[in-house]
């Protein structure tokens, strides 16, 4: 093997805080990148990968401190100790990144030509004329149709994955040797994803650079590395070849990261989590037995929704206006006791959707059958009943529980609301006892949301809900914002409650494995229109229409 | 569930470290925002006592020769001579010597009046930190007592003003549509009245006093609380956790004021610290203009008004002493203020 292109030994980042204790972000880790190659840095959120991927472009913010044996070298030149002249000389030019959320990392008041052209003359010295012309030539090596018209487009004007694209053009501008892409894809569609992995690995060829791939996705992870570098709490769980880590994984780190996330083709009855991997050691029950899902003709309906349409009108002038069209022409059936899986790429109408069976968005046609009551037609009072029986969890527990409730505020404010348990004695008791439901202490009603992780902050939106003890959930992209291991004992506990309480599902996710695991139907929309729906082993086994074809072979790691 | 039956209504009290605790925990830590905050402190303090008597009582006492300057030793020993009335009006009957002397009947009148006046002798105080203005009063005393309505105002004119913007930027920005259009031209025709012909107008139909200037200036502040409010209003009906709480059956006064009131309480609290800033300073513009306050009464901003003929001559004591507890305090408060900010905005948290 020759020299390594990057170098990083003993490498340890500690954040220094006034009048707390350092926290330590990374601990002692070493790893090398060979030149060409493709790295993946992989762990859960707190990993410390970011940390040290921004780590070797000195970005790291003022409040961190590097241990004094900590070392980076790239080809040879020691990173750490150069001078902020030769640092910048080296950044974007020998090492560029790229960041997840490519809206943010654009200006938006440039145009993308204007953007790419400033680091072509900076680093490049190249004249006003030869940037524009090589501007042009990136946007077409990347992929973008028609260049010469797009390079005076502005960030908004691109969708997410032409963002992207730019972001790679820009970063592959002066022919780095070293391009560091954070999580590039996490915020893109999934077929979206497949385009830019392809062309990431596209330019990789061209342009023979070596690219440190950030990712919580070990599925992407198989599908472009040459090498794994797996993190969990900062330190390096195990490091491997690609081929040799998946082939045996050794870490149990690894392999519970690996059996956490769902398969497409089994369905245990429970998903494994980390802790069973770390306390069991190797015995790993994963239950042979496999869930049942489907639908079956004799299975009663709970909730009907026909011809569903929602559009949006745009003030586009003084008189003028244009109609949006989110959702068109929805139809389904939700079975008692069942999960209905919806899933899309953005702006397939699916959250839309979800907002209008709850009534937080007004439809503008088509019925919503709910035993034998039109949901669309109630009066005020009407629906404040039924808010009992249909409940909604939000994507981001971070956002969607107020942060200046404590926990036991916001148990009980919906049994205030709709009048259940007499005193609140009796109330508090129904909330300790759901509270330990969800597999939280009861201490916790003293505490708020913020001293509680993502996915405690998750069962608690669960547990508010069923302190109505609705008959229909809705679980909008629910677990989508967690990591895999938490995803999975979420995925779990929905299960357990759906078996305890006979709760029907509406699972709506971008995660096409995920709503494989714990759909028994699925729809799957595009657009706003149903694209197909049918139960879910047959919809994954056979798929009848192109887009959904298209869909599933975007998943990663299959 | 035995064990839930041990439960008491104070699993929800807020025992744990709440946002509004981590800022307080914040604000600690920061050296300046004490120190603005012990000068706050001083000044609510001063005021205070002042209004419960127990300093600057006598500020409208002669207590030394006009303009006197400032000293800690009495400027001088003569003692002030005040004719307070008549001590004696029944006088004995007069003698009759006006054959003599034609002024004789006069002397004798003008004798017992004379005798007959008292005299109050109050003493020149021992020490004037600040010097006695033109009447010989003592600026310090004044300068307390002053605070007494420069703050109240300033407090009570932006509770109103902040009170007033709230509401209606809650009501606009939360149920948006046609009231919301309603109270954006009510907004616009309202600021585009020049402030000091709002003012002005407002002055010449009340009478003036105390609650006046308050009425005038909370009622024609609250257009920025209200701008601010309205757009956070608009920005937190959307969030997800309003979305939540209407999912759940929360009513719309529910969610606009327990839901979101607290989480924009911080942008509240920032302008309403501001606006007494705002309300201290245009409370000395009134009394300067001659809208302010009564003739009875004192604040910063009569001192001030006094001072515009005395600068001239030389005499700076009260425009210091007036000019420079405002100052004082104001800056306090703009720095505790930023303090406050920065330990509240969500945003900055870790």
């Amino acid at each position: 093997m020759n020299a390594p292109l990057l170098n990083v030994e003993h490498l340890q980042i500690q954040f220094v805080k006034k009048n707390h204790d350092a926290i330590t972000a990374v601990h002692d880790i070493s790893f090398t990148v060979a030149p060409q190659q493709i790295i993946a840095l992989v762990g859960e959120s707190g990993s410390g990968k970011s940390v040290t991927a921004t780590s070797i472009l000195r970005l790291l913010p003022r409040t961190a401190r590097l241990s004094a044996n900590s070392k980076i070298e790239f080809d040879g030149k020691n990173l750490l100790a150069l001078e902020a002249e030769q640092l910048r000389a080296i950044r974007g030019k020998e090492i560029s990144m790229v960041f997840q959320d490519p809206m943010s990392s654009l200006n938006p008041v440039f145009t993308i030509g204007q953007q790419l052209n400033e680091s072509l003359r900076l680093h490049l010295k190249l004249s006003k004329r030869q940037a524009s012309v090589r501007a042009i030539e990136l946007l077409n090596e990347v992929g973008i149709t028609n260049p010469t018209a797009r390079v005076h487009s502005y960030a908004h004007q691109l969708s997410g994955g032409q963002q992207q694209r730019v972001m790679i053009a820009m970063a592959i501008a002066c022919k780095p040797r070293l391009l560091i892409a954070d999580e590039p894809t996490t915020a893109l569609d999934v077929t979206v994803q497949k385009q830019i992995l392809d062309l990431l690995m596209q330019l990789r060829a061209q342009h023979n650079m070596a690219i440190m791939f950030i990712t919580h996705d070990l599925g992407l992870v198989h599908d472009i590395a040459d090498r794994v570098v797996v993190m969990q709490q900062g330190e390096i769980r195990e490091q491997n070849s690609k081929a040799a880590l998946f082939a045996h994984p050794v870490h149990a780190y690894t392999r519970a990261l690996m059996a956490c996330r769902p398969q497409l083709d089994s369905r245990p009855m429970r998903l494994p989590v980390v802790s069973d991997f770390i306390d069991g050691q190797q015995q790993v029950n994963v239950s042979e037995v496999q869930r049942q899902r489907g639908s079956a003709p004799t299975d009663n309906i709970v909730l009907e929704a026909h011809g569903l349409q929602k559009y949006f009108t745009l003030k586009t002038g003084w008189f003028e206006q244009e109609k949006l069209t989110a959702v068109e022409d929805v139809s389904f059936r939700l079975f008692r006791g069942k999960t209905l899986g919806i899933v899309g790429e953005s702006g397939s109408g699916k959250s839309t959707t979800a907002l209008l069976l709850m009534r937080l968005l007004p439809a503008s046609g088509g019925k919503v059958l709910f035993g034998s009551r039109d949901l669309l037609q109630l009066n005020d009072a009407e629906l404040l009943s039924m808010r009992r029986r249909i409940q909604i969890v939000f994507q981001n527990p971070y956002a969607s529980l107020n942060a200046r409730f404590t926990i036991g505020q916001l148990l009980l404010e919906p049994l205030r609301i709709h009048h259940i348990g007499a005193t609140t004695q009796e109330r508090l008791q129904m909330a300790a006892a759901m509270l330990e439901r969800v597999g939280l202490p009861k201490e916790a009603m003293q505490r708020y949301p913020h001293e509680f992780s993502g996915g405690q902050r998750q069962r608690i939106a669960i547990a508010r809900c069923l302190m109505l003890q609705p008959e229909v959930l809705i679980l909008d992209e629910a677990v989508s914002a967690l990591d895999v291991s938490v995803q999975a004992q979420v995925l779990n506990l929905l299960q357990d409650l759906q078996n305890e309480f006979g709760l029907s599902y509406i699972f709506i996710s971008h995660d096409l494995s995920v709503v494989k695991y714990i759909s028994d139907v699925v729809l799957v929309m595009q657009q706003g229109r149903v694209v197909e729906m049918a139960d879910s082993d047959q919809l994954y086994a056979s798929p009848q229409t192109e887009y959904t074809r298209k869909l599933l072979n975007a998943i990663p790691g299959r | 569930m035995n064990n839930t039956n041990t439960l008491t209504t104070d699993l929800v009290r807020h025992d744990s470290a709440g946002l509004w605790r981590l800022a307080w925990r914040r604000l600690r830590q920061d050296k300046v925002a004490i120190a603005s905050l012990c000068v706050v402190t001083i000044f609510a303090v001063m005021m205070i006592a002042s209004y419960m008597g127990l300093i600057a009582s006598h500020w409208n006492a002669e207590v030394a020769p006009s303009y006197a300057p400032p000293s800690l030793h009495a400027v001088t020993n003569v003692a002030n001579t005040k004719v307070v009335g008549i001590a004696n009006p029944q006088a004995g009957p007069p003698v009759d010597i006006s054959d003599i002397d034609p002024l004789a009947p006069r002397y004798q009148e003008w004798k017992e009046r004379t005798a007959n006046i008292a005299h109050e002798q109050t003493q020149h105080a021992t020490s004037l930190i600040l010097g006695a203005d033109k009447w010989g009063h003592d600026i310090l005393s004044k300068t307390i007592k002053g605070s007494e309505v420069s703050i109240s105002v300033g407090i009570l004119a932006a509770f109103l003003a902040v009170v007033v913007g709230t509401l209606l930027g809650a009501v606009g920005g939360y149920f948006g549509g046609v009231l919301d259009d309603t109270l954006e031209w009510f907004y616009n025709i309202f600021t585009s009245i020049p402030y000091i012909l709002l003012i002005l107008a407002v002055a010449a139909v009340f009478s003036r006093g105390f609650v006046t200037i308050v009425l005038i200036l909370g009622l024609t502040s609250w257009t920025s609380v209200y701008r601010l409010v309205r757009a956070e209003y608009m920005k937190h009906s959307e969030r997800a956790y309003v979305r939540a709480a209407e999912a759940l059956g929360a009513s719309h006064t529910s969610r606009m004021f327990k839901h979101i009131l607290p989480n924009i309480s911080h942008v509240m609290l920032v302008q309403y610290s501001r606006y007494v800033v705002d309300a201290i300073k245009a409370e000395v513009i009134l009394s300067f203009l001659g809208l302010g306050i009564p003739v009875d009464m004192v604040s910063w901003g009569s001192i001030l008004a006094e001072t515009q003929e005395e600068v001239v001559i030389g005499k700076w004591s009260q425009i210091i002493a007036a000019g420079g507890s405002m100052a004082i305090l104001v800056t306090a408060i703009s720095m505790l203020t930023d303090a406050l900010r920065d330990a509240l905005d969500p945003k900055l948290n870790e």
